[in-house]
């Protein structure tokens, strides 16, 4: 990543989606650009926090990230914010009155949709906003292009006053590609901050007079998208089927159908329907070609342009040349090419949290305290719901652990009478979007205890520093949020806040089997960072000791990815119940000493590994 | 290759082997012969352990940048159950490199899944050839496990459109900016990878006779 900066001007680079836009917006003298981490977004805001002369943050959430650049742009500078899809979701409240207001520097907003699921809660099309917003929609299909858009992008929002999309997906933000890049060019704010009430301050009165300009405006996007050079048809002389297609999917119908003539759209809202129906004239057929929605193919079908799309194509994920071969044979009644390459079964390999992680901890000791219902949150400490702990019982967006926990302790049928309703966040997601759950547990006198997993960083997305860690984007040292403090000042009673090291398994214990017993809001924080950060200190690594292991398989349940089973035996108990041991050993070059899984050895099998051990990673 | 003059190369393993840093000093050495490269992971969260594949495609001009099922020149498998399924990946009668490493997912040690008895023999009872090798054993001769990926690069030399030496330069380039203190072991290390796929070869070859 520090390779990008010093690279002169027109050189080749090798540069990721997220790495190309980077060089983009610093290039085109943006002056501010903001974020909240997210996959597959989050390079974009990395890399640009490592060229000089733009100022970048880490903010709390997007809805934020997103003012702070609307603030900037309103100023006359330059400004762009980064964001994956749900983040959108966080930010539209914004969004959708900026819209009315436009902007004087140019804002350029990236949004990475996570086409695939490669690491989302959902699958969502954020070429919406563009429809919703009344906003332009530029779409990349590969780093060079993302590059260039970009530029464009910033450009174009001037010129029309108005924010730009640039969608992207996974598939464009992860790729790696050659991009010529070029220099910065500074970007000249002379005139400053311009007081201006009837467009910066959206009163009933003032925004409606700003919604016809926005129509206005929409008749004027609508004849830049027909003409713009984004927008271009590549011709082929096998006619009997014409492509619309977009983003990553652009690339996919090239390759699979390099005879067949094609219209890219680059810039694709509002969508240049006059374009498209000249196109159509000169195919056979017309199929859409669009990650995931339907959008482009609903329009054209409602101007009568007659098309296909999701009714050969899969409303769901990617649309490579695998999945776009057999559909377009069928359309064409052609003999479909069988696959013959089918995977063979291999066990799944999901992610596991890491070696030592803190949260091991919390959920090993979840796992074991019955009578529980665990509202759970967005983060590493999703994985709690997998083996071996399965101690977390629902997800669904940033900080909804806390208001789902309060409706489950109100909304409690007389099965749940007695169950303890407890609620998981970690300390990011805390500050992004939950302390107003928090809050509103506390006024609204909920019972529920909630465990706040302070590991210091945005764990998932790669350790990330956010307001609890201490530092800022550049690692510089910031001011740090004093958690015991917020949540106090959120209302919750002082002896109902508890700060437990996660590694300190009995007193973990006992504070959560205390708390859940107090009809009222509790939180208990955990303190130590995450094994990611350089926070975290590594101790002497474990190892068992073979013959004092009894294969009671305690350790197992603590879950950490370095405990690795060597054979099973079948016993019986002197109850008469028969139980599987589990005999383990320890991956010594990984470990880094936590000691979690000392804590439940009865037999004292785990000591400190012998230094000169050498390293087992190999099972044969 | 194919119609396009693109070779397709399969790099496999799991998170934290160095799958992607091979990746990426494969395509440098590509890019310093002119091609046209892109390079894309299917990587969900792989910091934690999960499956990381990165699909290298280069050549006059490249679209798409995902390897399609079948098509793959090359697999090189960082661990063996990872070999065995990504080998449909590879185009018929295809090629794996394989260390053979079996590293054991958390599924696997809480009984929930098997890990498969003879992963080799799976993907060569699929019609694929298969050179294994120890690369972690070789890395730790040399002194150091993160060698791992060096060695990986070292067996794919032979197999490469293009001469071993200008992997090897892309490897001695990329370690002389970071740690000057580590080009000679991965040199070693290129070479001792080279050097067991040789012998892989050859053991199989007498196997056949």
């Amino acid at each position: 990543m520090a390779s990008v900066m010093p690279a002169p001007s027109q050189s080749r680079l090798f540069l990721s989606g997220n790495e190309a836009v980077a060089r983009a917006v610093w290039e085109s003298g943006c002056k501010v650009a903001a974020a909240y981490p997210g996959t597959p977004s989050t390079e974009m805001l990395e890399v640009l926090s490592t060229y000089p002369d733009i100022y970048t943050e880490w903010s709390v959430n997007e809805k934020v990230s997103l003012e702070v650049a609307i603030g900037a742009a309103f100023a006359g500078s330059r400004a762009f914010c980064a964001m994956k899809h749900v983040g959108m979701n966080v930010a539209s409240d914004a969004l959708m009155t900026l819209t009315l207001t436009g902007v004087i520097g140019g804002l350029v907003i990236a949004i990475a949709d996570d086409v695939g699921l490669s690491s989302s809660q959902n699958e969502q099309d954020s070429r919406f906003w563009g429809r919703f917003a009344h906003v332009p929609v530029f779409e990349p299909s590969d780093s060079q292009e993302a590059y260039e858009m970009t530029k464009l992008a910033f450009d174009f929002s001037e010129k029309h006053q108005v924010p730009v999309i640039l969608r992207m997906t996974t598939r464009i933000n992860h790729v790696k590609a050659l991009v010529t890049v070029g220099e910065r060019m500074p970007h000249d704010n002379p005139g400053g901050f311009k007081k201006d009430p009837a467009r910066w301050v959206m009163t009933p009165a003032g925004a409606g007079r700003r919604i016809p300009l926005m129509f206005e405006r929409d008749a004027i996007l609508l004849a830049e998208a027909e003409s713009s050079p984004l927008n271009v048809v590549e011709s082929g002389s096998d006619r009997r089927v014409g492509f619309v297609a977009s983003g990553p999917a652009w690339m996919h119908v090239r390759e699979a159908f390099p005879a067949m003539p094609a219209l890219k759209l680059g810039f694709s809202c509002p969508v240049p329907v006059e374009k498209i129906r000249a196109f159509a004239k000169t195919v056979e057929r017309l199929v859409v070609v669009e990650e995931v929605e339907p959008l482009v193919e609903k329009e054209l079908k409602a101007a009568g342009i007659a098309c296909h799309g999701k009714d050969i194509l899969p409303k769901q994920g990617e649309l490579a040349p695998n999945v776009l071969k057999p559909a377009i044979a069928r359309l064409l009644g052609e003999p479909v090419p069988e696959n013959l390459a089918k995977p063979a079964p291999v066990f799944p390999r999901p992610p596991t949290m890491c070696v030592a992680c803190p949260h091991l901890g919390v959920y090993y000791t979840l796992s074991q305290i019955k009578n529980l219902t665990i509202s759970g949150d967005i983060g590493c400490y999703t994985l709690g719901a997998g083996h071996p702990w399965n101690a977390l019982d629902t997800t669904i967006s940033m900080g909804a652990s806390m208001g789902i926990a309060l409706g489950l302790d109100k909304g409690r049928g007389e099965a749940d009478k007695d169950k303890r309703i407890l609620a998981v966040i970690g300390d990011s997601t805390f500050l992004h979007m939950g302390m107003q759950g928090l809050l509103d547990i506390v006024y609204n006198r909920g019972n529920v205890t909630v465990l706040l997993l302070d590991n210091r960083a945005v764990g998932m997305t790669g350790g990330q520093p956010d307001p609890g860690s201490g530092r800022d984007i550049h690692g510089e040292p910031a001011p740090r949020v004093d958690f015991a403090k917020l949540v106090e000042a959120l209302g919750v009673k002082k002896e109902r806040i508890h700060v437990v090291d996660p590694y300190q398994l009995p007193v973990l214990f006992k504070t959560i089997r205390e708390e859940i017993k107090v009809p009222e809001v509790s939180v208990i924080i955990t303190d130590q960072p995450c094994v990611l950060i350089d926070d975290y200190k590594k101790q002497k690594p474990y190892a068992v000791i073979d013959e004092k292991c009894t294969g009671c398989g305690n350790c197992v349940e603590v879950g950490c990815p370095a405990i690795h089973v060597t054979r099973r035996e079948k016993a019986v108990k002197p109850s008469g119940k028969e139980v599987e041991l589990q005999f383990v050993r320890i991956e010594t070059s990984v470990c880094t000493g936590c000691g979690l899984c000392v804590q439940p050895c009865a037999p004292e099998a785990i000591v400190h590994a012998d230094p000169r051990q050498p390293m087992r990673l190999v099972k044969h | 290759m194919n119609e396009q003059n693109v070779t397709n190369i399969l790099v496999v393993g799991i998170g934290g082997q160095g799958v992607m840093t091979a990746t990426e000093i494969l395509a440098q050495a590509a890019i310093a012969l002119g091609h046209d490269v892109k390079k894309t992971e299917v990587a969900g969260m792989a910091q934690r352990g999960g499956v990381v594949s990165s699909h290298l495609r280069f050549g006059p001009k490249v679209l798409s940048p995902q390897i399609m099922p079948g098509t793959a020149d090359l697999l090189v498998a960082f661990e063996a159950a990872e070999g065995l399924r990504w080998c449909h990946m590879l185009k018929p009668g295809g090629l794996v490199l394989l260390n053979t490493a079996h590293l054991v997912p958390p599924v696997v040690d809480l009984g929930l899944y098997d890990y498969p008895a003879d992963p080799i023999a799976e993907i060569r009872a699929r019609g694929f050839e298969v050179r294994a090798f120890d690369a972690m054993k070789i890395a730790l001769e040399l002194g150091d496990v993160r060698l791992g990926n060096t060695v990986m690069l070292g067996a794919m030399a032979d197999h490469l459109p293009f001469p071993a030496e200008t992997l090897l330069d892309a490897i001695v380039k990329r370690f002389a900016a970071r740690k000057p203190q580590m080009v000679e072991l991965n040199r070693q290390a290129f070479e001792a990878g080279r050097a067991a796929e040789k012998a892989a070869a050859q053991a199989k070859e007498e196997v056949t006779a």
